[in-house]
This record gives C-alpha cells, sequence and structure tokens, in this order.
C-alpha cells in the first residue's frame, strides 16, 4: 500500500511531465474531443462546456499549465503520504520491478530514511506546484516553451524520487542521472544567454565527473560483495578492508559532495541556481543538493557500515570550511539567486558538520550523541528545504513583478508587495537561525552535540570539535549580517530604480499560497520541533540501531536530545513570553490615543531631499567585512577620479569598479585545466586520422589482451 | 512557585536595568570631574519618552513600527533565562545559554533592519557596523559561554551556576580566560568605549546610535530600555558566572535578601570598572575593532583549550 502510494507519486510525475509534451497539440485534441463527442453524444452538458472553453485558443495554454501542475502538485502529496507513513510505520519495504538488466533487476527499498526524504521532496513539490501556474503564465510560448520546462520539470522530481527508491547500484545511477541530466535541460531553459549555456555546461560536466566517482564508489563495494552483486543487500554485507572502505568513502564523498555543492567543489551550483527559472532553483537547491545528502548517508551509514572517525573529522572539516566560506561568498554578492545559491553552500555545510559529529562519536562508541548529531543533520537538511525554497520563490515573484535580479536596483518593496515581504522575512529569519523558527533549532541541536565533545578520548578531537562549533557560529552570525543585507536591501528604504517603485504585488493566489505553505511550516516546525524529532528518531533507530532515549523525545513542549539536566529548550514556552511581552508593551505604550503616531519627514541633515542614491548599498553594507576578511576572495577594486581645471582641483567624475570572485575558480581549477589540456595533447599524438594505424592499434591491444588473459 | 520566583526576577531585571546606567554615568561623571546627575536620571528620561508623542518618518513601514516591541521582548526573554538572585529557574531550562544568544541574536537583527527602513544613509552605515561586530563577537562569545558549558557538562544557565558554586572557590586556568573574553564582548555587544560612544551623535563613530536616529518616543524608550537591559544582563553573567557566591539555592527570604544584596554590590564593582575604563581608554578605529575581537576569540579558544588539556580528567 504504501509503496503503491510511492509508486504512483513517481508515475504521475513522469505523467505531468508528458502532459505538458501536448502544449502544441491543441488542434489535435480538440478534433480528438470532437471524434469523442460525435461517438458519445451523451457526455454531460458541464463537463462538455468546460473542455469545450479549455480548447479555445485563448484559455488552453493556462487550463494545460495548470494541469501540469495539478498532477505534479498530487505526485508531491502522494510522495510526502508515502514518507511519512513509512516513517510512522518504521518498516522497511522490498519490491522488484522486472525491467534493467537480464541479471539485475531493478531492486526497491522503501524505509525510513527515503521516507523522509520523500516527505521533504513532497512538500517542496507541492509548494512549487500551488506556486508554478502563476510564475511561469506570462512566459513567451516561442522562445521558452512549457512543453520543455513541464516535460523536464516532471522528470527531474521522478528522478529525485527514484533516486530514493533504489535498492541496487545499477538503478540508482539510471535514477540519478535521470536526475542530473533533467536538470541540466532545466538550467539550460533560458539557454538564449551564452552565460546560461555556459552555467549548464560546467554543471554538467561536473554532475556527470561526480556521478563517475559514485559509480568507482558502488564499485569498490560490489567488488568486495559476494559474487560481485550491485544490489545494495550485497553490499551491505560485504566485508571491506579498512583501507579499501576509507577510499570507498573518500569517492562517496567527492561524488555526493559535488552534487551537494561542498567547497571547492561548489562552483557549478552558484552559477547553475540562478540561471533556472525559480520554482526550478526552488527545487535545485531546496531538494536535489538533500539527495545528495541522501546518498552519502545511505552510503557511509548503511551500505558502509562500520565507520571509522577519520572519516567523520574530514566530514567536518571539509562541512565547517564550506559553511564558513559558503556565507562569505554569499555576502559579496548582489545577484539575488546567486546570493541564495552561495547560502546553499553554506547550509549544506552545516549539514555535513552534523554527519561528521556523528560519525566521530559513532565511530569512538558513543552512539547515543552520534544519534543526536545526525537528527541534527536530518532536521537541518529538512528546514533547508524549506526556507530555501521559500527564499528562492520569494526571489522568483520579486524577479516577476520587478524584473531585476541585481538587489543594488531594488528597494521599499515592503510597501509594494506586502504579502512577499512578510514570507520572505520568515525565510530570512529562519535562515540566519533566529528563535523561535526552525533554523534555530537544529543549529542547537548540532551545538548540542558539538558540545558533548568532552566525551571523547583523543584530545585532538576533543579541541577540533569546539573549533568547528564556533565556526558554525560564525557561519550563523554572518548569516544574519547577509540577510539583514538582503533584506534591507530588497524590501526596506526607498526603491532604488523605477520598476522597483512601479512593481506590484504577485497576483493570483497560487503564488502566495505556495510560499505560505513553507512559511508556514518554518513556523511550525520552529515551535513543535517534538513531532519532527519523533520522526527522525525513527530513523535513526532504522539506520544506526540507535535513537535517543525515551525522555528527550517524549515532550511536546520540551526538546531535551541528551537529558534534561543538561540542556533543554521549550520553544512554545520562548513563543508564548515573547507575544505575552511584546503584546503588553504594545497594548500598554499605546493606550492613550493622543499619543498616536505622527508622520514626518526624515532628518536630511538641512541639506532638503532624501534621494535614494543616498542609502547604503549592499556593496556598501558588506564593506567592513570584505575588508576584514579580505583574504578569502579575490577582490578587484578600482577608483577613477577624472580631474579638471588648474592643477587638477577640480573632480568631475568618479568612477568605482569592483570585482568579487571566487577564490577556487583561480586557485583549484586552473591548474585542472591545465592538466586535462597537457593530457589531451599527448594522447591526441596517437589520433592521426590514419586508419592503417588505427587498425594497426587495435591489432596490438588484441595481441596484448589476449598474452594477459592466457 | 519557581514560576513566581522566575516572574519575580525577570521584573527586577527590567526594573533595575536603568539603575545601574544611571550608577554607571554618576561613576563616570564623578571620575572625570563633572557634576552627576541623579541616579534616578535614566527612569525620568524613560518617563519622559513614554509620554511624547512619537515621530514616525513616512516612508516607515511596518517592521519599523514594531521593531522596539520584539527588541524589548527579546530583552525581557533574554533577562528571564538568566539566574539573578536564585538559581534553580524553571525559565532557564525553557531557553539555556544558546538560546539566549539566539535572542540577542534576534533583538539584533530586527534593529538593523529598523536601521535600513528608512533610507538615510545613517542608518545603513550603524546596521552595516552593527552587524559586522556582532558576526565577529558571536563566535567570541559562545567560545566563552562553551568554556563554561563544557566544565559544567550543561547549557543550562542554572545547573551551570549551581555547579560552580558546589565546586567552591578552585582556580581553573579555563575560566580566567573564559572571564576575560567574555568582558571583552561584554563591551562591543553592548556598545561601550572602545568599541562604541553610547553617548555620541557624531556621524562617523556611531554605530548603536546611527540605527537608532529616527526613533523617538516611546518607540525610543523601549529600545533605551532594552539596551539597558542588555547591559545589565552581560554584567550578572559576568558576576553570577565567575563569581557565583552569594546567589540564593534556597527560596527563603533571608537567602533572597542576601543574594540581592550581593548582585548589587557586584554589580556595582564590575560597573564602577567599566566607568573607569570609559575614562582611561578612548575609542578605537572602526577597523581595529577586529582584531579587539579576534584577540577575545582568542581567548575564549584559550580557555577551552586549557579545560580540555589541563582539566579534563580521565
Amino acid at each position: 500500500m504504501i509503496l503503491a502510494l510511492a509508486y504512483s507519486a513517481v508515475m504521475l510525475s513522469f505523467l505531468s511531465g508528458l502532459l505538458a509534451l501536448s502544449m502544441r497539440q491543441r488542434k489535435m485534441l480538440s478534433r480528438l474531443w470532437q471524434y469523442i463527442l460525435g461517438k458519445y453524444p451523451n457526455v454531460p452538458q458541464a463537463w462538455r462546456q468546460n473542455l469545450n472553453d479549455s480548447l479555445t485558443e485563448q484559455l488552453y495554454p493556462m487550463r494545460l499549465q495548470q494541469l501540469v501542475f495539478l498532477l505534479l502538485g498530487i505526485s508531491g502529496l502522494l510522495a510526502l503520504l508515502a514518507g511519512l507513513s513509512v516513517l510512522l510505520a518504521q518498516n522497511s519495504i522490498t519490491d522488484q520491478i522486472n525491467i534493467g538488466l537480464p541479471w539485475l533487476h531493478w531492486h526497491v527499498r522503501f524505509d525510513g530514511l527515503s521516507g523522509l526524504f520523500f516527505a521533504i521532496i513532497g512538500i517542496a513539490v507541492i509548494a512549487v506546484s500551488l506556486y508554478g501556474p502563476g510564475y511561469v503564465k506570462n512566459n513567451d510560448e516561442q522562445q521558452h516553451p512549457f512543453a520543455v520546462l513541464g516535460l523536464f520539470s516532471g522528470l527531474f522530481v521522478a528522478g529525485m524520487l527514484l533516486v530514493l527508491l533504489a535498492d541496487d547500484a545499477f538503478f540508482f545511477m539510471i535514477a540519478w542521472e535521470l536526475m542530473s541530466v533533467t536538470s541540466y535541460f532545466l538550467v539550460a531553459f533560458q539557454h538564449e544567454h551564452s552565460a546560461n549555456r555556459r552555467a549548464a555546461f560546467l554543471y554538467l560536466i561536473m554532475a556527470e565527473v561526480g556521478a563517475i566517482a559514485i559509480i568507482l564508489g558502488f564499485g569498490v563495494l560490489a567488488g568486495y560483495s559476494e559474487d560481485f552483486s550491485f544490489t545494495f543487500t550485497a553490499m551491505r554485507a560485504a566485508q571491506l578492508s579498512p583501507t579499501w572502505a576509507t577510499i570507498a568513502f573518500l569517492l562517496a564523498l567527492l561524488g555526493f559532495g559535488m552534487k551537494a555543492g561542498l567547497v571547492p567543489i561548489h562552483v557549478w551550483l552558484p552559477e547553475a541556481h540562478p540561471v533556472a527559472p525559480s520554482h526550478i532553483s526552488a527545487l535545485m537547491s531546496g531538494v536535489m543538493l538533500k539527495v545528495a545528502v541522501y546518498g552519502l548517508i545511505r552510503f557511509t551509514y548503511d551500505l558502509l557500515g562500520d565507520v571509522q572517525w577519520q572519516w567523520g573529522l574530514v566530514v567536518l572539516v571539509v562541512g565547517a570550511v564550506s559553511s564558513v566560506l559558503g556565507v562569505l561568498y554569499a555576502l559579496m554578492q548582489h545577484n539575488l539567486k546567486r546570493l541564495l545559491a552561495y547560502h546553499s553552500v553554506e547550509n549544506i555545510g552545516i549539514i555535513f558538520i552534523g554527519l561528521g559529529l556523528s560519525l566521530i562519536f559513532i565511530s569512538n562508541g558513543h552512539e547515543h550523541i552520534g544519534v543526536v548529531a545526525l537528527i541534527a543533520a536530518l532536521f537541518h537538511t529538512l528546514n533547508h528545504a524549506l526556507f530555501k525554497s521559500l527564499l528562492f520563490l520569494g526571489a522568483g515573484s520579486i524577479l516577476q513583478q520587478t524584473h531585476e535580479t541585481d538587489i543594488e536596483h531594488m528597494g521599499g518593496l515592503i510597501r509594494n508587495m506586502p504579502k512577499t515581504s512578510v514570507l520572505f522575512l520568515i525565510g530570512c529569519m529562519a535562515i540566519s537561525a533566529l528563535p523561535p523558527l526552525n533554523g534555530f533549532v537544529s543549529e542547537w541541536l548540532t551545538f548540542q552535540a558539538a558540545l558533548q565533545a568532552d566525551v571523547l578520548e583523543s584530545g585532538v578531537l576533543r579541541s577540533l570539535i569546539p573549533v568547528s562549533a564556533a565556526a558554525l557560529t560564525l557561519a550563523a552570525a554572518l548569516a544574519a549580517a547577509c540577510f539583514v543585507k538582503v533584506y534591507g536591501t530588497i524590501f526596506l528604504g526607498l526603491p532604488r530604480s523605477r520598476h522597483c517603485a512601479k512593481a506590484q504585488e504577485v497576483e493570483g493566489k497560487g503564488m502566495p499560497a505556495g510560499m505560505g505553505l513553507l512559511a508556514g511550516l518554518c513556523f511550525i516546525l520552529g515551535i513543535f520541533p517534538g513531532f519532527v524529532i519523533h520522526l527522525l528518531n525513527n530513523v535513526s533507530g532504522q539506520l544506526l540501531g540507535k535513537t535517543l532515549s525515551n525522555d528527550a523525545v517524549a515532550g511536546w513542549i520540551w526538546l531535551a536530545p541528551v537529558s534534561m539536566h543538561q540542556a533543554s529548550y521549550a520553544a512554545p514556552f520562548v513563543l508564548l513570553a515573547i507575544v505575552l511581552a511584546g503584546g503588553v508593551s504594545f497594548w500598554y505604550l499605546r493606550r492613550d490615543p493622543a499619543m498616536a503616531l505622527r508622520h514626518a519627514e526624515p532628518w536630511d541633515c538641512g541639506f532638503g531631499g532624501l534621494t535614494p542614491r543616498m542609502q547604503y548599498t549592499s556593496t556598501a553594507f558588506s564593506m567592513p567585512i570584505r575588508r576584514i576578511f579580505a583574504k578569502v576572495w579575490h577582490i578587484e577594486e578600482k577608483i577613477d577620479i577624472e580631474k579638471q581645471g588648474a592643477m587638477d582641483q577640480q573632480v568631475t567624475d568618479i568612477h568605482y569598479q569592483l570585482h568579487v570572485d571566487d577564490v577556487s575558480w583561480l586557485r583549484i581549477y586552473p591548474p585542472i585545466e591545465r592538466t586535462v589540456n597537457r593530457t589531451a595533447r599527448v594522447v591526441g599524438r596517437i589520433q592521426t586520422g590514419n586508419i592503417r594505424v588505427y587498425l594497426a592499434d587495435s591489432f596490438a591491444t588484441l595481441i596484448f589482451l589476449l598474452w594477459v588473459i592466457s | 512557585m519557581n514560576w513566581l520566583m522566575a516572574i519575580v526576577q525577570t521584573g527586577l531585571f527590567v526594573i533595575l536595568a536603568p539603575l545601574l546606567t544611571g550608577w554607571i554615568k554618576w561613576c563616570k561623571c564623578r571620575l572625570q570631574n563633572r557634576r552627576a546627575p541623579s541616579l534616578l536620571q535614566p527612569y525620568r528620561d524613560l518617563w519622559k519618552l513614554t509620554h511624547k508623542q512619537p515621530v514616525v518618518a513616512e516612508q516607515a513601514s511596518w517592521l519599523f513600527i514594531i521593531t522596539p516591541y520584539v527588541i524589548f521582548s527579546a530583552m525581557i526573554l533574554a533577562a528571564s533565562t538568566v539566574p539573578l538572585i536564585a538559581v534553580d529557574l524553571p525559565t532557564s531550562a525553557s531557553a539555556d545559554v544558546i538560546v539566549l544568544v539566539g535572542f540577542f541574536a534576534l533583538a539584533r537583527f530586527f534593529q538593523a533592519l529598523a536601521g535600513l527602513d528608512i533610507g538615510t544613509a545613517f542608518g545603513g552605515m550603524g546596521s552595516s557596523r552593527e552587524m559586522t561586530i556582532s558576526s565577529l563577537a558571536e563566535p567570541a562569545m559562545l567560545m566563552a559561554v562553551f568554556t563554561l558549558t563544557m566544565a559544567a557538562s550543561t547549557t543550562n544557565l542554572s545547573f551551570a551556576i549551581g555547579f560552580v558554586l558546589d565546586q567552591g572557590i578552585v582556580l581553573r586556568p579555563s575560566f580566567v580566560f573564559a572571564l576575560f573574553a567574555l568582558i571583552l564582548i561584554a563591551i562591543a555587544e553592548t556598545g561601550r568605549i572602545p568599541v562604541d560612544n553610547p553617548a555620541t551623535h557624531l556621524e562617523l563613530t556611531m554605530i548603536h546610535e546611527a540605527m537608532i536616529l529616527e526613533y523617538s518616543g516611546r518607540h525610543l524608550a523601549l529600545i533605551e530600555w532594552a539596551s539597558e537591559v542588555k547591559l545589565m544582563l552581560y554584567g550578572v553573567l559576568i558576576a553570577n558566572i565567575f563569581f557565583p557566591w552569594g546567589i540564593a539555592q534556597q527560596f527563603t527570604w533571608s537567602a533572597l535578601g542576601d543574594a540581592l544584596l550581593s548582585i548589587v554590590a557586584k554589580l556595582m564593582l564590575l560597573a564602577l570598572f567599566l566607568a573607569l575604563s570609559e575614562t582611561l581608554f578612548a575609542k578605537m578605529r572602526l577597523f581595529r575593532v577586529q582584531e579587539y575581537l579576534s584577540f577575545a576569540y582568542l581567548l575564549g579558544l584559550l580557555g577551552l583549550l586549557s579545560h580540555i588539556i589541563l582539566e579534563v580528567s580521565r
């Protein structure tokens, strides 16, 4: 039953993709409908009217788009239901589908971990399909055909869901590639700009290099398993030597880390996410990166089994570096979606800090703390999916209404777009880890796990873990600074461009509803984290065979992961107190009607007339941080002052140019590029273009191989 | 009983905070050979401000109006979690010391947003500087706090203070480092000299004052009061974590009375030190603050490492 739900979620997303293909088939469908009407004259009048309307030229595209998104939404809903029910049922369901290789049918396994990620994808897909119709409505059908967008969106969602179901390496890789390749087409959707094509190609290269690493990782496991089988069951049973296990782990970390966007293999992320349509960016950043996290968890905890603390250390350090560098790079961006993409790097870093902690604690025999860290990581995965999708959808609304991607040209939108501004604020608060929202809870849990470092034997680990916790704090504090910048420049102050001054709230209910769903969940999960932790505890029970102690998860008010004596947090009380304190002071101070607000012009230092140019820009806002952490970026700053008059005393013009680049582009990738080119040149020598030489080469190879075999 | 105690204590916090500010001003005036205003002057200022009609800029949004209330309630919440005169508070269980840092972050987030709301240059300047300084101060603060929480193996402030009391007077090198780190951070976070000057409205040096330049009337009163509470919070944190003796462990009248007297004495002494240092030192340039804060961070880190290396017995 549960599996049927999961299958139908996958099928429906496929179907929604296929349905989108009929975007240009209106005439044929119309003829088909007339034919059906001729055959069966007793179709109810209401249906007849409705379908006739839908098939008219004006209404057809809109109705079809709504239908495609409706199917996608139902698929999301089913995925959510399937995920939740398998989480609650606490069992794992296996199945085989009779397609695939003759000796290796597709193995399917649906357990708590897959269920959790199913639910995450489900929520995001529901929100996106509420949001989608309003967003794509005004697309230019000639330039950006909806058929392409809808087809690949459907296939993309189906691919992600299938990755979670896979129980053998072959099926896993097919689903993984389905996800990667369809998302390539989505990134390349607006392909008229060469920058977008370049971003998409970069994404494709990195996705494929990552996939190769994953395949090699699976290969190591399969090599040690019984009869070289590629099923996950055989891989679980495989007994690896520690060295080979480490090699397999490192390959998996490289492969999945490339997809997840760990520093320094994150460079595709800030290029690819901004150029996709916003609701797709929401799915890619909010959900696809999580599938990579799923892959790593599945590979490490489930398939490899016996974890080593050195792995945890690597993951911890990589996570800490990613979180700090991700947010520092984000601070310097002024393209909103690119900034959000860099924040994904930061949040993936936070998730990896949690995973690293759990690996370290588990391998040192402190499973009960490892569970806390794992739950923190999983919780942050869920939270990040919620608030990052919310922020990308918000960015889409802003883009649609203002036609601006650069936040330096925005401002004052809080007055023009009241609903969006409130929802976006909730997203900003959640991602900045402010209580009482959800982002805070997962970071709090991560801190709680890190603070248990005392129990470890090794002094190095004991001192490294608090330092990584400090990196997490730095990342959180900088994230708050970054989102003050983002919200302040976009929504507050005076409009910096005409587009922004004339912007209006998004039309229709769908777009605010999609964002509202996510914002509401951010809020609810922040106040009542107990329910989610209960579910995550089931995941950990299945994965590690260990759960949190009973009193830690029993209450819905209290959150006490280790024990009540060590740490506790009661978000409902916090919310209650904040509402009470704020409400009472609000009521008390405003009770006198004579003291109502008086509006006046702001103080302009007596010069008259504040202009939008006097405000701090986002570049100005982050300038102190740029100066303090100057070594992290590659900064090119140029000031040209044109002078005139006697002795050059009169300044006529000042030009300021600033380029802030990602250091990893300059330090890491050029050497790789040079090596690849050099190797290609060497290899190129044997490609003479002469068929006789090729035949001779093949013959020599054949002889050589025969000699090797015999 | 416990909950009642928590509410009373929070009330005391909020009511006594302006007095502490008055006392610091009094000490500073005396040290600088000026005539001091009355100790009750901050109360008079608050009273005056709450009875004035607030003037709000025309382009102010709803965010600008609600911000003072958010800041004030976040500070009340923060105050409720820090033991002032008695340990074993139920409120310290509902929000531990990491949540306390979270409350500060919440207040700061809204404050910085409100600074950007009007669209004047000063507001943005203040917000930018405040977020820069705080993003450096927060990790340092948590380093100092982690030293305490790892030693006491709890993040609940009540239990942690109880732990220090039970230990008796032991000289812990880690606590010495953490104490100095926390003092440096407290100065930076509450906007005192040498990081910021609470008494100036000079455009190039303002941080906190620049953000609240557009506020008036009851809004300004709430923000001023909140920053007084914040100053006292840091004072109480330093006093009660590192020198908790005198704090009440039972709820008897005599114990509570002693506790009140001792915390007042401790705070008066701390404030005297603050006034002295504010008289002796000049304000730093903005880009020197990073060195100051990284020194605080280093102290916190040293504290943590010395705890891990020297003090963990196994």
